[in-house]
């Protein structure tokens, strides 16, 4: 905290309290982390989220079932399919319908390409964070391509709008699987140079292994899902265990690293998106001819479950009935409500420059860090979001330098 | 295990706590519980079962308030959900934060948005809820009535 800090009785090092967030308005999760430091080190951390709290469950309440599925698509800018996804499957649960196989085919497409936008858009911030800038741009580009995929299929960059209950609302036309495909493989390449890249780079070892470490005991007590859970050693995946869309007719493999650290966070999505790429590639060239819903007309009184693997990790919903139109229950939980709770576990005894790279590991949205400032106990400002992007990158290009390849 | 044996593992090792299985679909079961059974259930389905805690969702229903209580085993494909009814004049049930840490998110925010106690959990505070809501007003209740009249919130279709 260098000398603006206030000093401590008799040479202790002071306490300082660092508050992180709490909210932008192009968050998705707006949350407010308040470190407390002593020197470098962070000895504690409280978390408050609920900022941007739009009551999404009551709001369901008075929406009719269709609607709905467009309410859960708002619920988050990157996983919008993850939410309808999840939500049709509770429906189809209450109601016990299965939608027809192209459909499933055409849900599995759409959620891996959702899948490969989130983890390319992480990767960019992730090397953003930590001083890399050209990885940053290399991965945004990439998404470009990705996000045409998308929008040569959905007609839409993000909110696709593809799911209903019973099946989804757009066919994917003949015509558009070639460009489609060209567009996904012409990304490979490029991911296996940065691939390659941050795997090797002995400076990106230095700041991310062994840093934020979540232990797999840690993991399954917290019930951490996704990525973070994989990354420590967790083999769960609920694409794997507990199959839906055509996941169980599709060859792919699910990514599982032992050390928990930031590092393994990183590879455990990387090479995701290489199995995404593997899984659209056969569902594109194996989409099966037919129907893409079918005729749902009353939703008989019951309750549905619906999970799925968003990018994130698994996303849960839960959907009461009782005959009418709209539901009398609709549980939401995302994926991240799981994840956050883990920074207990794996900022605590780590310093404030490795801060931001491990509250971002864990992908929870990161427009937040940009809202960052750091106050001593008097409440004077010290530092400001931009300060600790700033921190973090000095301290890359410290090891940097003593590696020598500054 | 497979889903038999393990329901019926559940059936001998809790009779007088299960008070009714409901196996809604090949990968869904409801359990029916004693209220005051819930820690030992949990505790058997987490460390025993390794099952994995997805989340509580609270009902408040005409004549009592539920809480689902979903668990998966994800070996096996199932997601089991243990079902308490409380009674709405004593709306209290007992924490599962001993059992594992991630009860404690969800535990707050059932205490904040359907008013149901907690009993054990180390800091019962607000979780999503904004410091000016008033206390003893519950959003997801039925019985919610808007105290803010400057509020603009969706009144519904």
């Amino acid at each position: 905290m260098g000398s603006n800090c206030d000093q401590g009785q008799g040479g202790v090092v002071p306490r300082t309290i660092v508050p992180i967030g709490p909210y932008h308005p192009l968050q998705e999760e707006p949350e407010f982390f308040i470190l407390t430091v002593e020197g470098e080190m962070v000895v504690d951390i409280d978390l408050q989220i609920g900022y941007n709290h739009r009551g999404i469950e009551k709001l369901s309440e008075r929406k009719a079932y269709d609607q709905v599925t467009f309410v859960v698509e708002r619920i988050c800018g990157i996983c919008s399919t993850s939410h309808p996804f999840a939500y049709t499957q509770a429906v189809e649960d209450l109601i016990s319908v299965e939608a027809p196989p192209r459909a499933q085919f055409i849900r599995t497409i759409i959620a891996e390409g959702e899948r490969l936008h989130s983890h390319l858009l992480w990767l960019g911030l992730a090397g953003h964070f930590l001083g890399y800038n050209t990885v940053f741009m290399w991965a945004w580009k990439l998404r470009e391509e990705i996000l045409d995929v998308m929008e040569i299929l959905s007609g839409n960059r993000n909110n696709y709008a593809m799911f209903k209950v019973g099946g989804v609302w757009r066919d994917i036309q003949a015509h558009d699987i070639p460009p489609v495909l060209k567009k996904i493989e012409s990304i490979i390449p490029t991911l296996e140079k940065l691939k390659r890249a941050v795997i090797d780079d002995p400076v990106l070892h230095a700041r991310t292994k062994g840093i934020g470490i979540l232990s797999k005991e840690a993991a399954i007590d917290y019930c951490a899902v996704g990525p973070t859970a994989r990354a420590s050693g967790v083999d769960r995946d609920i694409r794997k265990n507990c199959p839906y869309g055509v996941y169980d007719q599709i060859d792919w493999d699910m990514i599982v690293t032992q050390n928990g650290d930031v590092f393994d966070k990183v590879v455990v999505r990387i090479n995701e998106m290489f199995e995404s790429i593997k899984i659209i590639q056969q569902c594109l060239s194996r989409l099966p001819q037919g129907e893409i819903d079918c005729v749902v007309k009353d939703i008989p009184p019951g309750e549905g479950i619906g999970h799925i693997e968003a990018p994130r990790g698994e996303c849960f919903h839960y959907v009461r009935s009782d005959g009418t139109n709209r539901p009398v229950r609709h549980k939401i939980r995302a994926p991240t409500f799981m994840n956050l709770p883990t920074f207990k576990e794996t900022v605590i005894g780590g310093t404030i420059s490795d801060a931001a790279i491990v509250l971002a590991a864990i992908d929870p949205c990161y427009c937040c860090t940009e809202r960052m400032a750091v106050r001593n106990t008097k409440g004077q400002t010290l530092w400001t979001g931009e300060d600790l992007i700033r921190l973090s990158q000095e301290k890359t290009a410290q090891i940097k330098a003593q590696i020598g390849r500054s | 295990m497979n889903r038999q044996e393990l329901l019926q593992t559940l059936r001998e090792r809790f009779p007088d706590e299960i008070l009714g299985v409901f196996e809604k679909s090949p990968k869904r079961v409801y359990i029916q519980i004693q209220p005051d059974a819930i820690v030992r259930l949990a505790q058997y389905l987490f460390k025993e079962i390794q099952a994995r805690f997805i989340i509580a969702s609270g009902v408040d229903g005409r004549n009592q308030m539920e809480i689902l209580y979903h668990f998966t085993v994800e070996d096996i494909d199932l997601v089991i959900s243990l079902r308490v009814t409380l009674p709405k004049t004593k709306l209290e049930i007992a924490s599962l934060t001993s059992v594992f840490t991630a009860a404690h998110w969800i535990e707050r925010e059932i205490h904040e948005l359907l008013g149901i106690n907690f009993v054990g959990h180390p800091k019962l505070k607000r979780l999503l809820l904004p410091e000016d809501w008033p206390e003893g007003v519950y959003p997801l209740r039925k019985d919610y009535q808007e105290w803010d009249p400057t509020a603009i919130r969706d009144r519904g279709v």
